[in-house]
C-alpha cells in the first residue's frame, strides 16, 4: 500500500532496454540520476539558505529578507547570479593547485554522503549492504579539502582555522561512527534501505531502542552539528577571531562551494539524523490506531523524509543562533572527555538492551 | 538671555510638569532639588588651577620613590608638554588609590634637539605606553623605559607633531607603501652609577617565532586596533600593541581652536561617552573660568552622563555577544539601545554625536516628552537586563569562557591604570562619582559596584550592574529636574586664565580626564585627555599572556575599549 | 537604451541627484548595447545589486551606526545586504564607515586590492568624505576618494541608518546601469596592472632576496 519509488525505476529500466543495450540502459540512468543529484542539491541548498536567513531573522526580532520578490524569496536567487559572476582572485606564492582544488573536495564530498540518503520507499541512490561505513568515510573526505584550503592559502589565520577544523572534525566523527554504531547494533544492518524498511515495519529506531537510542540521538545531534562546523561549534571559521577561517582567501564560486557545503552538509547531517533514528521515510505508527496509521501512511514517504529533515535542521538553527561560541579546547574536551566515553557506555548498554531483546 | 525666555515661552509644558512632578515620586527618593546646597561663591580660578610642583632631574626619581612609597600607586595622567622657550616636558598626576590624595608634578629639559628625562617605569607599568605616547609626539626621550618607539604614528615619520616649531605636514605626505614595522627596540637604560645611560636594545619578536596579526581591519577589535599576537599553538605568549590607525591629532587640532570649537572634537573621541567626554571639558573650563553652571544643568548632565553610560554599557553586552558568537543576544542589546537613542535624539538631535553640553550649560533645554519617555524606559530596561541573563550571560558556554579568563589582581589594575567597570571587577573603588563628585552625584544615593574576582565574568555582571544603578540614579533625579537656565550666557570667544587644570568624570568605561593648560588666550595652549581606553589597551599583553587565542576576544570584549577614544 | 532601474518601493524621481547618474548611464550606453546582451546584463545586474554583501570595516562613530543598520529596528537583512563578510575576498563592497587617517590609508588600500570584483565602495560620513571635523589634522586623510575609488558618499556625521539604507539603495541604482559583458569590470586599468604585477613581483623578490 505504501508507495515504491523502485516501480518507477523498474518502469524505467525496462523502458530503456527496450531500445537500447542493457549498458546504454544503465549510462542513461546513471546520467539522470547525476543530474538529478545536482539538481537536487542546488535545490535544496537555496531553500535551506532562505530558511536559515528567514529563522534567524525570527529569532533575532528582525524581518530577513523581504524586497528581493514576494517575501524575499528570490533573495538567494539574486545571490547565486552574484556569485557566479564574482572574479575568482588568484593568489600569489600559493600551491594553485592545491588551493584551487579544495573547494570542489569539500562539495564532492557532500554531494556523495547527500546521495546515501533513502529518500522514499525504493528511492536510494547509493545504497548497498555497508552503506553505513561508506557514509562514514566519504563524509571524512571533507575534513581534507577543508585542510588543503587552510594550508595553501598561505595565509596564517586560514592556517589556524583549518587545524582547528581538522582537530575538530577527526574527533567528532569518532562520536558519530559510535553512535552510528549504536544504532546498527539494534538494527542489525548496515544498509540505509533495511534500517528503513526496519523502521518501517517495527516502529522509529528512537523508539525501539529507548534509552540508549535517546541517548545516541542527542550525542548524534551535538556530533553532527560540530561536523558540520556550524555554532556553537563555528571555530574553523569562527568570524571574530579569524575573519573567516580557512576560506579566509577565497573568494566568487570558490566561496561559495564553501558556502553551499556548509549548508548542505546540515542537510545532510539532519537526514542521517531522520534516516537512522526517525524512521527516513517510514511514516509514523501508533500500534492500534488503525485510522490513524491509515492517514499517516498515505501521506508520502518523501514528504516524511523531508519532513523529517527539516524538523532536524530547525533544531540545529535555533541551537546555532542561541548559544555562543565554545573554545578549542573546550571543543575537544567536551568531545573526549564526555562525548567519546557515554557513547562508548551507551554501546554497552545498547549491546546488553540487543543481547537481552529489552527492545520493541 | 533672548533666547531662553524664548526658548522657555516656547515650552510651557516643561515647565508646567516640574513642580507637579514631585507628587509622582516614591517616598524612599531624596528629593535634590528641594535640598539646595549653598551655592559656593564662585571661586577665582587661580584656586582651581592644578598646584604644579617643579622637579629638578635630580631629585626627581627620589621624588617619585619616596611617594610610590607613600601609597601613591596610580599614575593618573602622563602630559607630554612644549613649553616653548623653556623647553620640553611632562606633566604628571598621580593619586593615592586608597586615600584619595592627588600630587601633580612637572619636569623639563631646556634640550630640544636630544630631549632626555628620567622614566617611571620602574614604579607604574602604564608608564611604558604613555611615555612612548610622549616620544611619540614632543621626541623626548626616558631613560629607564627599554622600548621606545612610537606607538602612533608609522615608523618612519618624520618630526614630532606636537612641538609648537613642528610642521608635520610638510615632511609627511599619505604614504602609500606598506606600514614598517620593526620586531626590534631600543631604549635608554642607566648605567650601574644611576646617572650615566646607554643605549640598549631588545628584541619584541625572534625571527621564527609564529606571530599572528589580529587587525587593524578585523572584526573583534572594535575598531581599527592592531594586535601582534606571538602564539605557540593556539597559546598567547606576548602580544604588541600597535596604536594610532584612527589617530586624528585632536589635542594638536585643540591648539588652533577657540574653546567652543574644542568641545566639538571630544563627542568623536570615545563616541559612546560622548555626554561624558563633553560634561569633562566644559566642566574643565567652567572651572578654569570660576563659572558656576545652575542645578538644572548639574542634574541635566547627571541624567545625560547616566543614559549615556548605560547606552555604552548595553552595546558593551551586545558586541560581548557578538563576538563570541551569540549573534541574537547582540541584536537583543541593540534593540533596547534603541530606545535610549530615541531620548538622546528628541532633546539633543543626535544619535551618537550629541554635542549637547556647551560652557556654562547645555545646547537646549529637555524635551517636553524626555520625562514621560525616561520614566517609561526605566522598567522596560530593568526587565531587558532580566533577558539579557538568561539569554547569554548565564549561559553554560559563556560562563566557560568567561569565569577565570584574564584575571586582573587589583594591584595590577592600579599600575596600569584600569579605571572604569575593569577597575572595579578587581576590587578598586576608582568611581569618580565617589572620589571626586561632581555634577549632582553628591545628592543622589548610588552603590560603587565593586566585585573582588577580577576576571572577564565579573567585568560583566559589573557592568550589567552599573546598568541599575544609573537607572536608580536616573530615578532618583528624573522628577526632581530644578528650575533654572539651562544655559549661562557666555561670549563666544572665551578667554581662559592663565594656570594648568584637570578635572575628570566617570566615563563610561573609566576615568576621562582633561588637562588644560592656558595661557589666557583664546585657544587652550595645551589639551590633553586622559583616555579611558589606553591603559586597557596597554594592560592586554599582561593580562592575554597564557591564555588561548580566543580569549583574547574575550577579554579584549570585556575590557571594553574603544579605539578613537585611545589614538584621539 | 536600458530602462530606469526601479528600486522598490521609492520612485525614479524622488531620489536625489538623477542627473549624474544619467550621466553615467549615458556614458555606459555610448555606443549603444545589444538587446540580448542587455537581458542577459539586467539579470545579473539584479543579482548583484540585491546581493552586496558588505565588509565589515569601521574606524570609528560611523561603525556604530552601521551596527544600528544591521540590527533589529533598521534590518539592513530586508534588502539582501546583511551578510557582512570579514574576508576582503568575499565582500562585494567596502562601506568606508569613519576618518581614514594616512597610516591606515595604505591598510585600506590594501583591502581594497584584496577584494574581489566586482566591488564597490561607499564613503560613508563625513570624515570619509573630506575629512570632516578633523580635515585639518597632520594625520588624517582628507577624503577617502584620494586613495580608493568612491562610488556613493553618504554625508552625515555620522549618517542615520536610513541615510546608510538610502545610499545603498543609490548604489543599488549604480549597480544596476552596469554592462557586464564586453566591457572590462575592473576600474583600473588592465594592461597597465599587468605590467605593474610584473614590476610588483620583481620588487617583492628582490626584497625577498634581501
Amino acid at each position: 500500500m505504501f508507495f515504491d519509488f523502485s516501480k518507477v525505476t523498474n518502469w524505467l529500466h525496462g523502458w530503456l532496454t527496450g531500445f537500447m543495450p542493457e549498458w546504454g540502459a544503465i549510462l542513461t540512468e546513471s546520467a539522470l540520476v547525476l543530474l538529478a543529484i545536482i539538481a537536487l542539491y542546488a535545490v535544496f541548498a537555496i531553500i535551506m539558505i532562505y530558511m536559515e536567513r528567514k529563522i534567524c531573522a525570527a529569532f533575532q526580532c528582525r524581518l530577513g529578507p523581504m524586497r528581493v520578490g514576494p517575501w524575499g524569496l528570490l533573495q538567494v536567487f539574486s545571490d547565486v547570479f552574484k556569485m557566479l559572476t564574482k572574479e575568482i582572485v588568484n593568489l600569489r606564492k600559493t600551491d594553485m593547485f592545491l588551493h584551487n582544488l579544495a573547494p570542489f573536495l569539500v562539495v564532492s564530498a557532500s554531494m556523495i554522503t547527500f546521495a546515501c540518503l533513502p529518500w522514499n520507499k525504493g528511492a536510494h541512490i547509493i545504497d548497498f549492504n555497508v552503506g553505513v561505513f561508506f557514509f562514514l568515510a566519504v563524509s571524512s573526505i571533507g575534513v581534507v579539502g577543508i585542510l588543503l584550503a587552510g594550508w595553501s592559502s598561505n595565509n596564517k589565520y586560514a592556517l589556524i582555522g583549518a587545524m582547528r577544523s581538522g582537530a575538530q572534525i577527526i574527533s567528532y566523527e569518532l562520536s558519530i561512527g559510535l553512535t552510528m554504531l549504536t544504532m546498527i547494533c539494534m538494527t542489525g544492518t548496515m544498509s540505509f534501505s533495511e534500517i528503513c524498511m526496519q523502521q518501517y515495519e517495527h516502529g522509529w529506531n528512537i523508539f525501539r531502542g529507548h534509552v540508549p537510542a535517546v541517548l545516541a540521538f542527542i550525542i548524534y545531534l551535538i556530533a553532527g552539528n560540530a561536523e558540520c562546523n556550524r555554532g556553537p561549534f563555528d571555530l574553523p571559521e569562527s568570524e571574530s577571531e579569524l575573519t573567516a577561517g580557512y576560506h579566509t582567501e577565497y573568494s566568487g564560486m570558490h566561496f561559495g562551494y564553501y558556502y553551499l557545503a556548509e549548508f548542505m552538509n546540515l542537510f545532510i547531517c539532519a537526514g542521517m539524523a531522520s534516516t537512522i533514528f526517525l524512521g527516513g521515510w517510514a511514516p509514523l505508527q501508533i500500534p492500534g490506531l488503525e485510522g490513524f496509521n491509515d492517514i499517516m501512511s498515505a501521506i508520502p514517504g518523501a514528504v516524511w523524509f523531508l519532513g523529517k529533515t527539516f524538523f532536524v535542521i530547525f533544531l540545529l538553527m535555533w541551537l546555532r543562533w542561541t548559544f555562543p561560541r565554545l573554545r578549542i579546547d573546550q571543543i575537544l574536551s567536551l568531545e573526549w572527555k564526555y562525548l567519546v566515553p557515554i557513547s562508548m557506555l551507551n554501546l554497552i548498554l545498547m549491546a546488553l538492551a540487543v543481547s537481552f531483546g529489552l527492545y520493541f | 538671555m533672548e533666547n531662553i525666555e524664548k526658548n522657555t515661552a516656547v515650552q510651557p509644558e516643561a515647565k508646567a510638569e516640574a513642580p507637579k512632578a514631585p507628587d509622582a515620586v516614591a517616598p524612599k527618593v531624596v528629593k535634590p532639588a528641594v535640598a539646595k546646597p549653598v551655592p559656593a561663591a564662585p571661586t577665582t580660578p587661580a584656586e582651581n588651577a592644578l598646584d604644579l610642583v617643579e622637579l629638578t632631574q635630580d631629585n626627581f626619581r627620589q621624588t617619585i620613590e619616596a611617594d610610590y612609597q607613600a601609597g601613591f600607586t596610580f599614575l593618573e595622567c602622563l602630559t607630554g608638554m612644549d613649553w616653548g622657550e623653556e623647553g620640553l616636558g611632562v606633566i604628571y598626576n598621580i593619586e593615592n588609590p586608597e586615600t584619595g590624595a592627588r600630587k601633580c608634578y612637572k619636569i623639563k629639559t631646556a634640550d630640544r634637539v636630544n630631549p632626555v628625562l628620567p622614566s617611571v617605569c620602574t614604579w607604574y607599568d602604564i608608564a611604558n605606553i604613555y611615555e612612548r605616547e610622549a616620544y611619540d609626539f614632543y621626541g623626548i626621550k626616558f631613560v629607564g623605559n627599554p622600548d621606545m618607539r612610537r606607538i602612533y604614528l608609522r615608523e618612519d615619520w618624520v618630526g614630532y607633531p606636537m612641538r609648537k616649531d613642528d610642521e608635520p605636514e610638510k615632511f609627511n605626505p599619505t604614504r602609500m607603501t606598506n606600514e614598517p614595522l620593526a620586531d626590534e627596540t631600543s631604549g635608554l637604560m642607566y648605567d650601574e652609577d644611576g646617572v650615566n645611560y646607554h643605549t640598549e636594545r631588545s628584541k619584541i619578536f625572534e625571527a621564527d617565532d609564529y606571530v599572528v596579526n589580529i587587525g587593524p581591519q578585523h572584526p573583534s577589535t572594535h575598531g581599527v586596533l592592531h594586535f601582534r599576537v606571538k602564539l605557540e599553538g593556539e597559546t598567547i605568549r606576548k602580544i604588541d600593541p600597535v596604536l594610532g590607525y584612527i589617530h586624528r591629532g585632536v589635542e594638536k587640532l585643540n591648539e588652533q581652536m577657540t574653546y567652543p570649537q574644542t568641545l566639538a572634537l571630544t563627542d568623536r573621541l570615545d563616541y559612546l561617552g560622548a555626554m561624558q567626554n563633553r560634561h569633562a571639558l566644559c566642566m574643565c573650563i567652567e572651572k578654569a573660568m570660576g563659572v558656576e553652571v545652575s542645578d538644572r544643568v548639574q542634574v541635566i548632565r547627571t541624567i545625560m552622563d547616566e543614559l549615556q553610560r548605560i547606552d555604552s554599557h548595553i552595546l558593551f553586552f551586545s558586541c560581548l555577544a557578538q563576538d563570541l558568537g551569540a549573534t541574537t543576544a547582540f541584536l537583543y542589546g541593540f534593540r533596547d539601545r534603541e530606545k535610549i537613542l530615541d531620548i538622546f535624539e528628541e532633546t539633543c538631535g543626535g544619535r551618537l554625536i550629541l554635542n549637547y553640553n556647551t560652557i556654562g550649560g547645555v545646547m537646549a533645554d529637555i524635551h517636553p516628552n524626555f520625562q514621560k519617555r525616561v520614566k517609561e524606559f526605566i522598567p522596560y530596561m530593568r526587565k531587558a537586563i532580566r533577558e539579557y541573563y538568561d539569554v547569554f550571560i548565564n549561559n553554560v558556554i559563556f560562563r566557560n569562557r568567561a569565569i577565570g579568563v584574564g584575571i586582573l589582581s587589583k594591584e595590577d589594575c592600579i599600575s596600569y591604570g584600569c579605571t572604569g567597570g575593569t577597575g572595579r571587577a578587581s576590587g578598586w573603588h576608582n568611581d569618580v562619582r565617589k572620589r571626586m563628585p561632581y555634577a549632582a552625584y553628591d545628592k543622589v544615593q548610588f552603590n560603587e559596584v565593586v566585585r573582588t574576582e577580577g576576571d572577564s565574568y565579573a567585568r560583566t555582571l559589573v557592568r550589567m550592574d552599573e546598568i541599575l544603578e544609573s537607572l536608580s540614579i536616573i530615578e532618583q533625579l528624573i522628577d526632581n529636574i530644578p528650575e533654572g537656565n539651562y544655559q549661562e550666557k557666555m561670549k563666544p570667544i572665551i578667554k581662559v586664565p592663565a594656570g594648568t587644570y584637570y578635572s575628570a568624570v566617570e566615563g563610561s568605561r573609566g576615568e576621562f580626564g582633561v588637562l588644560l593648560e592656558s595661557r589666557g588666550d583664546k585657544s587652550p595652549y595645551r589639551l590633553h585627555y586622559r583616555s579611558t581606553g589606553l591603559p586597557l589597551v596597554a594592560v592586554m599583553d599582561h593580562v592575554c599572556q597564557g591564555h588561548m587565542l580566543a580569549d583574547l576576544i574575550t577579554i579584549g570584549g570585556t575590557l571594553d575599549y574603544v579605539v578613537p577614544d585611545i589614538d584621539r | 537604451m536600458m530602462k530606469k532601474p526601479k528600486i522598490k518601493n521609492i520612485p525614479y524621481e524622488e531620489f536625489k541627484d538623477n542627473e549624474t547618474f544619467e550621466q553615467l548611464v549615458a556614458e555606459l550606453n555610448q555606443n549603444g548595447t545589444n538587446v540580448i546582451v542587455r537581458t542577459l546584463d539586467e539579470l545579473i545586474d539584479w543579482g548583484r545589486s540585491n546581493s552586496l554583501w558588505p565588509l565589515t570595516f569601521a574606524t570609528s562613530c560611523c561603525g556604530i551606526e552601521f551596527m544600528a543598520t544591521c540590527a533589529a529596528r533598521y534590518d539592513i537583512a530586508r534588502f539582501g545586504f546583511e551578510i557582512t563578510r570579514n574576508s576582503p575576498r568575499q565582500a562585494d563592497v567596502i562601506l568606508v564607515s569613519g576618518t581614514i587617517t594616512t597610516k591606515m590609508a595604505p591598510v585600506l588600500k590594501r583591502l581594497y586590492d584584496q577584494m574581489a570584483d566586482p566591488k564597490y565602495v561607499v564613503a560613508v560620513g563625513g570624515c570619509a568624505i573630506s575629512g570632516g571635523p578633523f580635515c585639518k589634522s597632520y594625520h588624517v586623510v582628507k577624503g577617502v576618494d584620494q586613495v580608493i575609488p568612491v562610488d556613493v558618499y553618504v554625508p552625515g556625521c555620522p549618517p542615520r541608518p536610513e541615510s546608510f539604507l538610502y545610499g545603498m539603495m543609490q548604489l543599488q541604482r549604480k549597480v544596476k546601469a552596469e554592462n557586464f559583458f564586453g566591457t572590462t569590470n575592473r576600474k583600473e586599468n588592465d594592461p597597465y596592472s599587468l605590467k605593474m604585477d610584473k614590476e610588483n613581483e620583481q620588487i617583492l623578490n628582490e626584497l625577498e632576496e634581501a
